[in-house]
């Protein structure tokens, strides 16, 4: 079986369906198994280069470990929630990796992985899943906006955001990140309508993990490509395997330069399988088969690098021991950062809801903080009946 | 994409009987300035905060070439070139989005959602987006847009073309609401909302695009949060916003007629809400009655009876009383009348707050 297998899902008794499917193969460097495609992408010689390419490993091994510790964390009660991205390190280093620092990355909520990779600290990142307050880190000095809760309404922002440094001069790009549910959303067409009017230096790379929750692609569009969707906005389309790490970077760096010289927009989906459900409240049991998913795991994008890093003697055994020792002490780290309970302050509601805060903000303000000395000064005094 | 452009001839505009004397600026010359109409007092505070700060852009639906239905933004391209003031590809979400992501960047976008109705589109992007941004990322994200939308009826508007959108927008924490009713607001409040460092929803009372004043522009007046009395009064307190500020001073001018002496607030900034200005009033005066044109059920005139009757219940000497829309939709344009809140029914209201 191959990849090229699965978009039949959808075309299940539509032969002419599944011819089209043919013409829009996802793009491949590497097969499932972690060996060059005949006929498929040439990648520039510095993408293959030994030292980029186990920076890239790093990365997704990091990506791996943060994702398993984070699974693991929620199931002890230490996160509010989490949306796994198991399956999908490749897109979610490939994003980080792409950028330069100047560019800005417009992740989701299932993206958590790639702000590790960026460079985020992972309690900062999970401050919104840890549910201490929403976005825990800077926007600014990591040139990444807030994860996105409601879907596809980051693109517009991506959008806006490019727009302005192409009016600035600067040379910015926007990286936004959706889902193939996001694709639905009218803020996806308004977004990438606007950004082909605008030629904005703007790239939109959407992970198809084939489910949005429990909904398959195939209920979510009779498109037989989300790629091909390009073409309705002046955009090129490109469907990648988005498994595949050295094909993913190798299609986003083009789109990114391209977008950086002036070239406007690109509409990158890469084609990938969340093997984890939803998140941790999700049963995945009740709308697809076990079967699937391990189909999917003999396509991991991480063991697919590492034979092929392997076979071409770019990694032994000790070397994968010490990069995987690597990932261990960083989710150690994270295990005990995250066990302890957080500090919240109520005052943080009120401080930020305007530039400064208004005369009813100030009452409420006060209302709460009057409810906290009452709090501590009851916890100090002995217990009584009714209060 | 308007069905109806309203016009002067369809709209007899009530000149508000405010005056910038009373809030303080305008000098008088040696010539008389000559009459402003709000729509060009709107148009001046765009070119002179785009001449004088270069991150404001403005940018919507026909607002270049075409210079809005409106002509509020008239000019502004030919002046500042397309790249300041630029024409949108039809999609209300979108032209907020893209204004979200200019303000992530350091740009002051000043938006224009072309009819009330038309822009629900954006207002996911508004709630979900704009109010929250700086919250959620503790103030590192400010996102100072200012959208501008005509709202109210009165115009002959055929439908989706006459609705008072305030109420949803003012439920929102996290963005300012504001809405002029004289000359000398619209241009100052305009200019306060690009300056200001928090979003803005401006809302432009249509009707009262064509009620002129004679000024001389650049003028200022209240801040952002403060109320105006437009005219002292007595006996009763009647508060009004936008287009119901001259239908709340006629009924002033009227009620002297029966011995009653009222007098008149224009609330100018919804949110932040100036509750000094407004139970000062009512402490004076013992009755007050809310004017708008959306309907009554839940509108924002609940929330003035409200704040009211929390703060000056054992002054009132009447219970708080509104005058508002009907609760139905907006209806054609042959019916507003009927909707729309008149002087008799604010006479009706008076009526029955001076006999409690």
């Amino acid at each position: 079986m191959t990849l090229l297998d699965l978009p039949l899902a959808a075309t299940r008794g539509n032969p002419a369906a599944a011819a089209s499917y043919w013409d829009t193969d996802p793009l491949r460097y590497l097969d499932e198994h972690g060996a060059p495609v005949e006929g498929g992408l040439r990648p520039a010689p510095e993408m293959l280069a030994a030292d980029r390419l186990l920076a890239v490993y790093r990365s997704l091994r990091l990506a791996r470990a943060f994702d398993t510790e984070a699974t693991a964390l929620v199931m002890q009660g230490h996160l509010a929630v989490y949306p796994s991205s198991r399956g999908q390190e490749a897109c979610q280093a490939a994003a980080a990796l792409c950028l330069q620092p100047q560019d800005w990355l417009f992740p989701t909520y299932r993206d958590t992985a790639a702000l590790a990779v960026r460079g985020i600290d992972p309690v900062e990142a999970l401050t919104l899943l840890r549910g201490s307050w929403h976005c825990g880190y800077d926007p600014k000095r990591w040139r990444t906006a807030p994860q996105c809760t409601p879907l596809a309404t980051q693109a517009p922002h991506a959008v806006g955001l490019a727009l302005a440094a192409k009016m600035a001069g600067d040379p910015v790009v926007a990286l936004c990140l959706l889902g193939d549910g996001a694709t639905s959303e009218g803020d996806f067409h308004e977004a990438c309508n606007s950004a082909g009017v605008y030629q904005a230096p703007v790239v939109f790379l959407v992970q198809n993990n084939q489910y949005a929750i429990s909904v398959p692609l195939r209920k979510q569009t009779r498109a037989l490509s989300l790629a091909g969707k390009g073409a309705g906005y002046g955009m090129p389309g490109v469907r990648v395997d988005g498994n595949d790490v050295i094909a993913l970077m190798h299609v986003l760096d083009e789109a990114l330069e391209r977008a950086r010289a002036g070239g406007g927009p690109t509409l990158i989906e890469a084609v990938t399988y969340r093997i984890r459900p939803h998140t941790n409240a999700d049963d995945a049991a009740r709308y697809r088969d076990q079967g699937e998913v391990e189909l999917w795991l003999s396509r991991d994008p991480v063991d697919r690098l590492a034979r092929y890093l392997t076979a071409t003697g770019r990694l032994d055994a000790g070397l994968d021991a010490a990069i995987g020792e690597e990932g261990a002490k960083y989710a150690a780290a994270m295990r005990e950062r995250l066990a302890e309970e957080p500090h919240v302050d109520p005052g943080d509601m009120f401080e930020h809801v305007f530039a400064g805060p208004t005369p009813q903000l100030r009452a409420q303000r006060a209302m709460v903080e009057a409810e906290i000395a009452a709090q501590s000064a009851d916890s100090s005094a002995p217990t009584h009946g009714e209060a | 994409m308007s069905v109806a452009t309203a016009h002067p001839a369809a709209a007899p505009a009530r000149p508000p009987a405010s005056s910038a004397r009373r809030d303080g600026a305008a000098q008088a010359g040696p010539t008389p300035p000559a009459a402003v109409t709000l729509a060009k007092a709107l148009n001046q505070a765009l070119a002179d905060a785009m001449a004088a700060d270069e991150r404001v852009v403005v940018f919507g639906e026909d607002v270049a070439e075409l210079g809005g239905v409106f002509r509020v933004t008239d000019g502004l391209a030919a002046r500042f070139g397309e790249s300041r003031c630029f024409d949108t590809p039809l999609a209300e979400a979108s032209i907020l989005g893209t204004a979200i992501g200019m303000a992530m960047y350091g740009y002051r976008p000043v938006v224009e959602m072309q009819f009330d109705a038309f822009a629900y589109p954006a207002f996911e992007q508004l709630v979900s987006h704009l109010a929250k941004m700086r919250n959620r990322t503790r103030g590192a994200l400010p996102t100072p847009v200012v959208i501008r939308i005509p709202y109210g009826g009165g115009i002959g508007g055929v439908e989706h073309h006459s609705d008072s959108s305030e109420g949803y927008i003012a439920h929102t924490p996290g963005v300012h609401v504001l809405t002029p009713a004289s000359v000398e607001d619209a241009y100052w409040l305009l200019r306060s909302a690009i300056a200001s460092p928090d979003p803005v929803v401006f809302f432009e009372p249509k009707r009262l695009y064509w009620s002129k004043s004679r000024v001389r522009l650049p003028v200022t007046t209240g801040p952002i949060g403060t109320a105006a009395v437009r005219r002292p009064g007595r006996d009763l307190t009647l508060i009004a916003y936008g287009q119901s500020v001259p239908i709340a001073l006629e009924s002033a001018e009227h009620a002297r007629g029966f011995g009653y002496d009222l007098e008149v607030l224009d609330l100018r900034s919804l949110v932040p809400f100036d509750d000094a200005t407004v139970m000062a009033s009512v402490e004076r005066t013992g009755r007050a009655i809310v004017v708008h044109e959306a309907a009554g059920f839940a509108g924002f005139g609940a929330e003035i009876a409200a704040r009211v009757s929390e703060r000056c219940f054992y002054r009132l000497e009447a219970p708080v009383l509104r005058v508002t829309g009907l609760d139905i939709p907006y209806p054609p344009p042959k019916l507003e009348h009927w909707h729309l809140p008149s002087v008799d029914r604010v006479l009706d209201a008076v009526e029955r707050a001076m006999a409690a």
